[in-house]
């Protein structure tokens, strides 16, 4: 019952918050609901739970079941701890109609957790739906000035992605002996070679989009840049990582034969992307663009070792997906902030920050050193594991990956000068005491940085069981 | 024991939060006393692991588990034995030395940046005991790239300066490809042993399993990593710059410890090393190239610290030199007396400076001897030391380096020899034009010159005492002596084959080298001790004053084209062609939609509705599902 409760609760409070005009008391409701929904991760993810099994639509022969592994838990517990930071970090922002924003927000996350939790085809297809229309509202909405054009070329991306999926869906149910979306079911499908491939590629795709993959990149950093931070935030920290959830969960036992065959195709793609995206990144001058296009480069990272089909990739996958969403969500407010004050994004008007704001300067520089993966933050534990990994599965392209190590010191360290370092600008000049409320969850955000880094074995513990089932046969 | 070791490393990271949480509380006082204070503290039970180590052998602790999964394992654990233990004393000693020093000579500093510079310091010092002691490569890389980040944030610790911002950001970069190749070799080891801990990974058994081929590949990338750190060719354009960072800071980071970490880790995996003659020969090689390249530049600098760090780099050289024909003691020997004077000449340049009201520039100093008699003697015997002129420290290490060299091909020897005339040259020229003479410099500057502080002038004390004595650590037995040294280190490197020269040749070389460099001493002294030098007329002189263009070459080949290639694929590439590609596609979907968007009537409310009625009536569907069900069954 708590995996149904952990769902019902974001949508009970967002349709709630649809009647709840007052900005204050709104937020109140958002940032409780999301404390309860937090506080059932953590129980999820160190009690463990039992299943959630019930009738949805019989004629079809779905079901509503929700599972919860080592792969949902870390999953769930990013999303829990994700929107009441988010809630409380932009909790003082301007925003029209904040009640109908909270309201979307929690929508997206129950779609979200539904995503994490589904054990059935069709409700996943469903939460992935859920979780994606109430972001395209967010975006179009309460976007920057070219919202309208950029939420349409998401909006185009991503529901080709969905169609490709549930198309993909359609093809492994009608051959599953027994007409059921259970995984199980879809595991033992009887599928021709052709039909396997078929649906690997539909399924493929739609992840692909998602994560995103290059060259399927193009409408994130857009979209990064346009979507109010809050919904950045979302996306970058917990979104992305519905495409890899779904490459571990449903595209690789599923298609086993295919994955490996592809396996060269998506590690090389990946990398490409990895290296292509860090060299970009060096060449922003906008904040949003510059960590949107760093994120993409480490999602790559974690693609590329997903489909080395080692346990030690998955092990390092498994707990950067958490330390990812943390390191870009320390990221985001911070940049937030400093727009929020300056009204500026382009770095070349910043600078000085750490004599005008030393807290939020430190603050910074931390999470740009765990953006770098540096030795005792929590990145360095699950890149290691998978740099490990790639070299493991070919040494040239373990080599050409671990370039990104040196091209994401070069673009994170411009960056910190740039924002930090020099004389105090202008612009800089007008920033004030961050909140007190922001300052907080940045400082609880940086504690888990450096605990996770230190005793990454917190972790490790919560994933366990997902990686024997996946490579303990 | 745990408990002690686990202090040693503990009491640094206690002084970093303390400091770097209480920035805005503490008087500066309070952070001098508890930044050095924790140091010391880390000196003193170093020294108790050390004095057990003697009498009782090394000893492997473990704490917990770092990484431990089903196909991995990487325990934090700690080993102290001969070779860890002599550099936990080099590191927590000369470290308290120049935290004192730097009580004093920080103090214009407001308190929350003394404090932040001491949590530095502090942090420093952490990272550089993680690094010394880690049982496994893992652990090692941790301190490795902690000492980076020290590093940088010390070189840029004055912020608001631009130039030494980009000194920072280039140290950390050069070291991060460094530390790339470190990583690699760390996979490999991982691919090939399934484990990085040196209990298993330096065995014979270990390199039965490796082929010739592994074994070539790992030493070279770890190397690779040696290089970033220990400032060799081509990685080593980063030290000069470092200079940046506060005097102390080049004094302990940038000459005595963190740059030796290249040395120790080859010396810690020399099992490898040893094992593969290729990188041998590619190590020494390297090592005797910078040597002299970066001798050479130092004879034309003006800059005090600058003359200083190239010797470093040079000295380091030496050091990879002795590695790479195998006198790995005799490396480790030439780290520690090279700590102490480095150190001590690095302290001593910053007493000019402090006097100097900051003037680094040489050709504006001269005839200071009278003026900081302490500053002056201290900074004589550094000279004299690394000069290795006997019975001085640097002679004894230096000596055995190139009696190794020697007894490996005679080509190395020359040019280590000439690399030491070139040494006791540009040292000489600096103390020359700094201290003898008249003073150049302004009429106010004149007037404010004054001996530093007991608080600076007790390290240079100390530091000079030691640079002149520590050769006894290693005395030949050539010379009578019985090299404690080389026996210490036994266990971890094996015997030392004393170079089969028999004891005339020894002599011989010895004597040779040492005339030469008192030669060229004396050339630079009665060259320099009237004049300084003027702007450099012949090109060699320009050239090497430039510092052979080594920045100016890789700023052109290097950085320039890789900023171009980065701006054409984000300008042609990723907006023109990939974003251009998906938007052609959306321009023809966005045409039909246009004829449908009628249906759109703009009022959120309404979207929100209808969703909330469609997800209601999914959730619904089961219900309806059972109740069609059981109207059908009926």
């Amino acid at each position: 019952m708590v995996l149904l409760s952990i769902l019902t609760i974001p949508f009970i409070a967002a349709i709630i918050l649809l009647f709840v005009k007052h900005n204050e008391k709104a937020n109140y409701v958002a940032i409780a609901s999301s404390a309860v929904t937090m506080a059932l991760a953590f129980n999820i993810a160190f009690n463990g739970a039992a299943n959630f099994d019930a009738d949805w639509i019989l004629s079809l022969n779905a079901r509503f079941i929700l599972t919860a592994d080592g792969l949902a838990k870390i999953l769930i517990l990013l999303t829990a701890i994700s929107f009441p930071v988010i809630f409380i970090a932009t909790s003082k922002n301007e925003l029209k109609n904040r009640n109908q924003f909270l309201a979307l927000m929690l929508f997206t996350q129950t779609g979200l957790l539904g995503v994490f939790l589904a054990g059935d085809a069709l409700l996943f297809y469903f939460f992935w739906e859920l979780a994606l229309i109430p972001v395209y509202f967010l975006c179009s909405i309460w976007g920057g000035e070219k919202r309208i054009a950029i939420t349409f070329k998401f909006f185009i991306y991503t529901f080709l992605g969905s169609l490709f999926m549930l198309i993909g869906i359609i093809l492994v149910y009608s051959n599953t002996t027994d007409h059921s979306f259970l995984i199980a079911s879809f595991k033992n499908a009887n599928l021709t070679a052709g039909q396997q491939l078929a649906a690997f590629a539909l399924f493929f795709t739609a992840f692909a989009i998602k994560m995103p993959i290059f060259p399927l990149h193009t409408w994130q950093p857009d979209a990064y840049e346009q979507s109010p931070t809050a919904v950045t935030m979302v996306l970058s920290a917990v979104m992305v990582k519905m495409g890899l959830y779904g490459v571990i969960r449903w595209l690789l036992p599923l298609f086993p034969a295919a994955a490996a065959s592809h396996a060269n195709f998506v590690i090389v793609l990946s990398l490409i992307g990895v290296i292509y995206a860090s060299f970009i990144a060096i060449r922003q001058d906008d904040v949003k663009r510059l960590i949107a296009y760093s994120s993409i480069a480490h999602i790559g990272l974690m693609s590329a070792a997903l489909f080395t089909n080692t346990s030690i990739g998955m092990q390092g996958v498994l707990i950067q997906l958490f330390s990812h969403g943390i390191n870009v969500l320390g990221l985001w407010i911070v940049a937030d902030i400093i727009e929020q004050q300056t009204g500026t994004r382009s770095m070349k008007a910043l600078g000085g920050l750490a004599k005008k704001q030393p807290t939020l300067a430190i603050l910074l520089v931390g999470f740009a050193f765990a953006n770098i993966a540096l030795p005792l933050t929590n990145a360095f534990v699950g890149e290691f594991l998978i740099f490990n990994a790639i070299f493991q599965f070919n040494p040239w392209m373990g080599a050409f990956a671990g370039v990104s190590v040196v091209l994401a010191a070069i673009y994170t360290l411009n960056m910190v000068q740039k924002i930090a370092y020099g004389s105090v600008s202008d612009a800089t000049n007008l920033m004030q005491v961050p909140n007190k409320s922001a300052q907080f969850v940045l400082i609880v955000l940086l504690g888990i940085v450096f605990v996770t880094g230190v005793y990454p074995q917190v972790l490790f513990n919560i994933t366990a069981d997902t990686l024997q089932q996946l490579f303990v046969k | 024991m745990k408990l002690i070791i686990g202090f040693i490393v503990l009491w640094p990271l206690v002084g970093f939060l303390f400091n770097g949480l209480g920035r805005n509380i503490w008087s500066k006082k309070t952070i001098a006393y508890k930044a050095t204070g924790y140091v010391l503290a880390s000196f003193i039970l170093s020294i108790i692991a050390f004095v057990n180590v003697q009498a009782k052998g090394a000893i492997t602790v473990h704490y917990f588990d770092f990484i431990n999964t089903d196909t991995i394992k990487i325990p934090f654990d700690f080993k102290v034995d001969a070779l860890s233990s002599l550099f936990l004393l080099v590191i927590t000693g000369v470290g308290t030395l120049i935290h004192l020093y730097s009580t004093a000579y920080m103090k214009d500093e407001e308190a929350p940046h003394y404090a932040r510079y001491f949590a530095y310091l502090n942090l420093f010092i952490f990272s550089m005991l993680l690094l010394v002691l880690g049982d496994n490569y893992v652990i090692m890389f941790i301190g490795w790239e902690g000492v980076g980040l020290c590093s940088y944030l010390l070189i840029g610790y004055w912020f608001t300066n631009t130039t030494y911002n980009y000194a920072a950001k280039k140290a950390f970069i050069m070291n991060r490809i460094g530390d790339l190749g470190f990583l690699l070799a760390i996979f490999w080891l991982i691919v090939k042993l399934g484990t990085v801990s040196y209990g298993t990974v330096l065995t014979a058994e270990s390199l039965a399993k490796l082929s010739t081929t592994d074994i070539t590949a790992i030493t070279l990338l770890l190397f690779v990593g040696a290089m970033g750190k220990s400032a060799q060719i081509p990685l080593y354009t980063w030290l000069p710059d470092a200079m940046a960072g506060p005097t102390p800071v080049s004094a302990l980071i940038h000459a005595a410890t963190m740059v030796t970490a290249g040395i120790y880790m080859i010396t810690r995996s020399n099992i490898l090393f040893s094992a593969s003659e290729i990188t041998q020969h590619v190590v020494a090689i390297v090592g005797i190239s910078t040597a002299l390249l970066a001798a050479t530049i130092a004879i034309k600098q003006n800059d005090i610290k600058k003359v200083l760090a190239y010797s470093t780099v040079s000295q380091l050289g030496y050091m990879f030199l002795g590695l790479g024909v195998g006198a790995y003691s005799g490396a480790v020997f030439h780290v520690i007396t090279h700590a102490f004077f480095k150190a001590l000449l690095f302290l001593g340049a910053g007493s000019v400076i402090h006097a100097m009201h900051h003037e680094q520039d040489i050709r504006k100093m001269g005839g200071l001897k009278s003026k900081l008699p302490i500053t002056h003697f201290t900074f004589l015997i550094g000279c004299i030391a690394i000069a290795g002129v006997p019975p001085f420290s640097g002679f004894f290490s230096k000596d055995e380096i190139l009696a190794a060299a020697f007894a490996k091909s005679p080509i190395y020897w020359v040019l280590g020899v000439i690399g030491a005339a070139m040494t006791a040259f540009y040292m000489f020229r600096l103390y020359a034009t700094t201290f003898l003479g008249k003073f150049r410099g302004t009429e106010e500057q004149a007037h404010h010159l004054h001996e530093s502080p007991f608080a600076m002038t007790l390290p240079l004390i100390l530091l000079a005492v030691a640079s002149a004595i520590a050769g006894a650590i290693g005395i030949p037995e050539l010379m009578g002596g019985h090299h404690w040294l080389s026996h210490q280190l036994t266990p971890i490197v094996g015997v030392t084959k004393e170079a089969a020269l028999s004891h005339s040749t020894e002599w011989a070389l010895m004597g040779a080298s040492v005339s030469i460099a008192v030669i060229a001493l004396l050339i630079a002294v009665n060259r320099y001790k009237r004049q300084a030098d003027g702007e450099p007329q012949t090109a060699l002189g320009k050239f090497l004053y430039n510092k052979w263009y080594v920045d100016e070459l890789y700023n052109n080949v290097i950085v320039q084209p890789l900023n171009k290639f980065a701006g054409f694929l984000k300008e042609t590439i990723e907006k023109n062609i990939i974003d251009g590609a998906v938007n052609g596609t959306g321009k023809v979907v966005q045409y039909s939609a246009r004829k449908i968007r009628l249906i759109q009537n703009g009022q959120v409310g309404y979207y929100i509705l209808f969703m909330v009625l469609g997800i209601i009536l999914l959730f619904l569907c089961w219900f309806n599902d059972i109740t069609i069900h059981r109207f059908f069954n009926n």
